[in-house]
């Protein structure tokens, strides 16, 4: 794994936020590694452990714990569809069939451990998310950090278009 | 103040019977988020006053104005800080609690995407009157736009000296950093958050001893408070406790972000004065009324935590020294009356749901969400949240029997107050309200052909011969 000087220029500066106690710094630092390899390896996990001088077991039971961590790649454009009461009232379940439709990809497989669902060309996956805040405007979805209300189940094809 | 014209942008105008305080700058035409235009509306002109006071009596303000926690407790402000051991040598550290993730509640991320500089503001004077010297805004990681405008705030902040070293010439110093969740609701709660802050899995702390404003965050006195109670904070400092008690009712002061979703035709955020709108109004007026030809069924009042209250229903309140008796629609949007309503303000989340719903479908729906977010730690809550969704998916699949239900009930009593945390309510709550409340009708979705004999390790060695 080759963490990038600046990267790692933007760690150390996030990790002095915190001078009490570096493991404070766990969940910046591996939100800045999965913002830059896209997921969480072991090996990012042994680099985080360290960085901030711990066991690597106390950085991997909390990648283990965070449903915003995750252990395997996603496609590249990554989709969190919002699953709870107000956007299923408003079609989030409808969205998130038709979604999948678009992009090819089969949920069959997946469980609460092993919530994302690839496509076969890598371009795209897709997982449910607990309540995104967006309540009065649902259904609401996520792509990589991109926030989307309102989205109409019939035209997910336009949609996409933007995440080509 | 909330009277002043001001010219929104079309469409998103506030409804008449609003009153704009923390959101008065949400959907204004001509705002950014930008501390130049922040600056131009009197920004920051509360915390110079502020820096002139004594920080006890900025505590006394906020005591007087009856500010009560708008997160989800309700526990007066004032009263939290003034927890702080008065001997205190430890530092002190204060942390916005920008977790918002309670089902229904979408008032946060309008305050933090449109107007930080409030929340910086409010944060700042809080912090000085706590005396803390570090603060954290601990934020849900789907807001990552959301951190990135709040870190640009706090920069542009420190850039004016309203952050940093000696603050103003105040002799007072500050840091405030924004710190990014991970997607796990449990960091709503304070403790868990403060465990998640130390970079551990957000276990909630046993209450007592781990209070936070005596042990909080590494040991030291910590304050956590919700985005908006922080932003009230600075609408204390310019009008007064006094004034701002005024707004509102007794014991429920102020103003309220009211987040209205679900069955209704336009579902949106409403900032009123505490209980001055009833559930009716909030429907029928506020939000348009319900879906064309649909009958109003229940009402979630304050984030998918509360219990549910039913149509139809009525209540017995105090009104003045009287009781009365009213209905569902009846009921005004306040602390009090929601709590003798036998449900609960929280978070100010209201969930509309009307006769399209069927009510298993709904009560699975939030039982999903509690068995995925069950921090797992305490042993009925853990196997509990994830039994309550099991049984509720037999429900709606059409393979339940009519006892199912009573063993959903027990499930549910078997978790309300056996956790450390509140998590083992809020998870709770939702069942054992919906049964109460709705248990015909989740009855007649159940088939008395389900009930077959109990299948158990023993009773299929049994049917083999082996026993």
């Amino acid at each position: 794994m080759d963490v990038p000087a600046e990267l790692e220029k933007e760690i150390d500066e996030r990790i002095t936020h915190y001078p009490v106690s570096k493991r404070s710094a766990v969940l910046p630092v591996l939100h800045a590694l999965q913002h830059h390899f896209r997921y969480i390896t072991e090996e990012a996990v042994e680099w985080t452990a360290n960085k901030l001088e711990l066991e690597p077991i106390k950085v991997l039971e909390v990648v283990t714990f965070y449903p915003g961590f995750r252990q395997k790649a996603p496609g590249k454009y990554h989709i969190r569809v919002c699953r709870t009461l107000s956007c299923a009232m408003a079609g989030s379940y409808e969205l998130m069939e038709s979604l999948c439709k678009e992009t090819g990809i089969d949920r069959s497989e997946t469980s609460h451990h092993d919530p994302i669902a690839v496509s076969k060309d890598g371009k795209y996956s897709i997982e449910f998310a607990e309540c995104l805040a967006s309540c009065g405007t649902g259904p609401v979805c996520m792509v990589n950090d991109d926030f989307h209300e309102a989205v109409d189940p019939a035209k997910t094809a336009a949609f996409l278009e933007n995440y080509k | 103040m909330g009277k002043k014209k001001i010219k929104y942008i079309e469409g998103k105008e506030p409804h008449e019977r609003e009153y704009r305080l923390v959101f008065k700058n949400v959907d204004r035409e001509g705002w950014d988020p930008s501390i130049e235009t922040f600056l131009k509306e009197d920004g920051y002109k509360q915390l110079k006053k502020a820096l002139k006071m004594k920080p006890a009596e900025i505590t006394e303000e906020v005591k007087k104005s009856g500010l009560r926690g708008r997160g989800g407790a309700g526990f007066p402000t004032g009263v939290k800080w003034g927890f702080i051991p008065p001997n205190n040598e430890k530092p002190v550290y204060l942390i916005c609690n920008a977790d918002e993730s309670e089902p229904g509640t979408f008032k946060d991320r309008y305050i933090i995407h449109q107007d930080p500089h409030q929340l910086v503001e409010g944060m700042i004077i809080s912090c000085f009157a706590v005396g803390a010297n570090t603060a954290y805004i601990y934020i849900r990681e789907e807001f990552p736009e959301g951190a990135e405008i709040l870190e640009q705030a706090i920069a542009e902040a420190h850039d004016h000296g309203f952050l940093g070293d000696n603050i103003l010439d105040s002799g007072f110093d500050l840091q405030i950093y924004v710190h990014r969740g991970a997607g796990a609701y449990i960091c709503g709660e304070e403790t868990g958050l403060i465990e998640s802050l130390e970079g551990k899995r957000p276990y909630p702390r046993i209450k007592p001893p781990y209070f936070p404003a005596a042990l909080g965050l590494y040991m030291c006195p910590t304050i956590v408070n919700n985005v908006e109670s922080l932003c009230d904070v600075k609408h204390i400092m310019e009008m007064g406790g006094d004034e701002y008690a005024k707004l509102g009712k007794p014991r429920n002061t102020g103003t309220r972000i009211l987040c209205v979703s679900g069955d209704v035709q336009e579902p949106g955020y409403f900032e009123v004065e505490v209980g001055s709108v009833t559930m009716g109004e909030v429907i029928n007026d506020l939000c348009g009324g319900l879906k064309k030809g649909r009958k109003l069924k229940a009402v979630i009042p304050g984030g998918s935590s509360a219990k549910v209250l039913r149509a139809g229903e009525t209540y017995k309140i105090k009104q003045g020294d009287e009781d009365v008796e009213i209905g569902l629609e009846d009921i005004p949007m306040d602390f009090d009356t929601l709590a003798a309503c036998g449900s609960m303000a929280g978070s100010g989340g209201v969930i509309v749901i009307d006769d399209s719903r069927p009510i298993e479908w709904v009560l699975n729906n939030i039982n999903t969400f509690y068995a995925h977010e069950s921090c797992g730690q305490c042993t009925p809550c853990r196997e509990g949240s994830l039994w309550m969704k099991k049984v509720t998916d037999r429900v709606v699949n059409g393979q339940a029997s009519p006892d199912d239900i009573d063993t959903l009930y027990s499930v549910a009593k078997n978790i309300d107050g056996r956790t450390i945390c509140a998590f083992g309510e809020a998870c709770s709550w939702p069942t054992e309200s919906f049964i109460e409340k709705f248990k015909d009708e989740l009855v007649a979705a159940t088939n008395p052909d389900n009930s077959g004999e109990l299948v158990s390790p023993e009773s299929e060695l049994a049917a083999a011969g082996l026993k």
